[in-house]
């Protein structure tokens, strides 16, 4: 598996001396030992992943709400899903304009201020560490909640914008800015992939700027001759992480909206309307063809980023193409 | 090139071109700068605090972050929001199931991780990459059969869903942590404990396991702040108000609209992201190192 072998890959910090070759052979009690190490692995990915898995597939072709047993229903799920449900349309909408504006926005974010800190200042560690701080905040209640009170009637934000002259907004619970104020709270979460910039930054041999200096290069040269392609495996790894955690956002969406997606579906994500569909009205069969078409989704984006970071991505140990 | 070019590269830096001269106003001009960011990204949390120690009557009047009059009422309020329950209540279940997550983590994650970085055995390197593909999986896939299964067990509204799975090392991605971790470690002191008579069991426990104690202590901390502020997996399984998180707890606050409950919601912010403060502010440098190294969710 390609794709997965490079996906550790660019993990910049701990090198991975794999040069070895296989160990001599041991004892037989040796040769089962990597087995028992993995054995309460197995166990969970046979009942927690691999299982749930294939369940919900067979679920997602029938009708189930917990209490009876399912009902085949073929491909009713997936019939109704595409053909009569504009709701799911409405969350599909939604969860990628999420993705599409979240994404590049908080990679570029990102890379901004990581090159932003990569030299030699007194005091770096302390602004790292303080970028880093939404992130390790930031999928949690309490700061969503912070938000929703910022942003709404009265909130910090409305008065503040008022105070030089724009319009009073309700952002929470205006259709055209509830989605708008949730992405910035995500985008408010750059210090992830900044700091994964700075250790990439922080790998790129000086000797290529000097050289680049001689060439004559302009900063603006040096940042996209030197610095992109030689970050390029940072940032393929970067955006792919953030894409696929954009596709998962519920806890902003619920908190904001108080569970209902609202005001007028604005915020209904992907994974809100799912959990409304399982866990409100229990239509388990239903929920679990969105699952599937979820991952349908996620698998599809992740395969054309591996195929297309063939193009841009360029690998220096000669292993690129 | 001609030799000139050549000589050219080879002058020394007091020659150099001119985007390299140093400026003596930049370093102030980068320090206002990074300054005023820094202060636009901590301005939310300094709200928080400011909003938890405010009076009902200034939250609606003014939007000064810091309050004119401090109260600490809000934090009993707040404690009290709910009737019948305390939010002391809410932390110790948070604080029961972040614990048992972090040593099931770590123990399963641990053992895994050593078969993948330190053993040989057959499907090796297959089995390392359908762990791989296990960190991708959205979670929202698993969770309407994993409801199924638990509700067969009778495990719904118990913490059980949500520490089970901890100790069979379903969080994929903190065995990818210690694996990265491990490979960095000598292998001849895996062959000095072979020659000493370990097995790879007591070479585990006894060698591997006290070296890898850096990336043992990441994964320990980022699976607390991950468990904790988990509220997805919280919200599904847990239904009664004397089973409730902090997280759920909180999200009670959405129910009572008003400003006028601002105050008591985020003195309860405040408490709830406390630990994850402490954390960070005790670990910082092991924190940004660790989601350095790979690339954590956010």
């Amino acid at each position: 598996m390609s794709s997965t072998a490079r996906l550790d890959r660019p993990v910049p910090v701990v090198p991975a001396p794999r040069k070895r070759k296989a160990a001599p052979a041991r004892g037989l009690g040796d040769r089962t030992a990597g087995y028992v190490f993995l054995l309460p692995w197995f166990a969970g990915l046979a009942v927690f992943t691999v299982g749930p898995l294939l369940y919900s597939l067979y679920l997602s072709f029938t009708d189930y709400d917990l209490l009876d047993a399912p009902k085949w229903t073929g491909l009713a799920n997936y019939r109704q899903m595409f053909t009569s449900d504009p709701r799911f349309f409405h969350a599909v909408r939604v969860t990628l304009e999420y993705v599409v504006v979240v994404t590049p926005v908080k990679l570029g974010l990102g890379l901004a201020v990581a090159l932003l800190l990569n030299r030699r200042r007194r005091g770096i560690g302390v602004y790292r560490s303080l970028f880093y701080l939404p992130s390790l905040l930031g999928t949690s209640v309490a700061v969503a909640l912070v938000w929703r009170s910022m942003f709404a009637q009265g909130g910090a934000v409305s008065d503040g914008l008022a105070s030089v002259g724009l319009p009073k907004t309700d952002f929470i619970n205006d259709p055209t800015w509830s989605l708008p104020a949730i992405i910035l709270l995500s985008c408010w979460q750059f210090g992830a992939p900044m700091v994964i910039f700075l250790a990439g930054l922080k790998q790129i041999p000086a000797e290529l700027y000097d050289a680049a200096d001689v060439d004559g290069a302009g900063t603006w040269q040096r940042f996209w001759h030197v610095t992109v392609p030689l970050l390029s495996p940072v940032i393929f790894f970067n955006l792919l992480l953030e894409t696929i955690n954009a596709f998962q956002a519920f806890t902003p969406a619920f908190i904001v909206s108080g569970g209902t997606g609202g005001p007028a579906d604005s915020t209904l994500f992907y994974t809100l309307y799912l959990y409304q569909t399982g866990f409100n009205d229990f239509r388990f069969g239903y929920a679990s063809a969105m699952a599937w078409v979820l991952l349908a989704a996620v698998a599809v984006v992740t395969a054309a980023m591996f195929r297309l970071s063939r193009v841009w991505v360029f690998y220096g140990d000669g292993g690129a193409r | 090139m001609s030799d000139q070019a050549l000589l050219a590269g080879r002058t020394p830096p007091a020659a150099a071109p001119a985007p390299r001269r140093p400026r003596p106003y930049r370093p102030l001009v980068w320090y206002v700068l990074v300054t005023a960011l820094a202060v636009v990204v901590v301005y939310p949390v300094i709200w928080m605090l400011g909003t938890s120690f405010k009076p009902a009557t200034e939250i609606v009047t003014s939007n000064r972050p810091w309050p004119l009059h401090w109260t600490g009422h809000n934090f009993p309020d707040g404690w009290h929001a709910n009737p019948g329950v305390t939010f002391g209540r809410f932390f110790a279940n948070s604080l029961v199931i972040s614990g048992f997550a972090v040593v099931g983590t770590l123990v399963s994650c641990s053992l895994a991780a050593y078969a993948f970085s330190r053993l040989e055995f057959r499907g090796r390197s297959v089995m390392f990459a359908g762990m791989v593909v296990t960190i991708l999986l959205p979670y929202h896939v698993l969770i309407v059969p994993q409801y199924a299964i638990f509700k067969r067990f009778g495990w719904i509204n118990t913490d059980l869903p949500l520490i089970a799975p901890k100790f069979l090392a379903t969080e994929a991605f903190f065995i990818f942590l210690m694996v990265q971790f491990m490979r960095g470690i000598p292998r001849e002191i895996d062959e000095a404990a072979r020659l000493d008579g370990c097995g790879p069991y007591r070479t585990y426990l006894w060698v591997v396991l006290p070296l890898t104690r850096p990336a043992l202590i990441t994964s320990a901390i980022f699976s607390f702040i991950w468990t904790w502020n988990d509220f997805f997996t919280q919200l599904v399984y847990l239904n009664d108000t004397s089973k409730f998180t902090v997280p759920i707890g909180l999200s009670l606050f959405v129910d009572q609209t008003g400003m006028t409950s601002y105050g008591p919601m985020m003195a309860m912010s405040v408490l709830a992201l406390a630990p994850v403060f402490l954390f960070f502010l005790a670990f910082q440098r092991l924190l940004v190192d660790g989601a350095t190294s790979s690339g954590l969710k956010g």
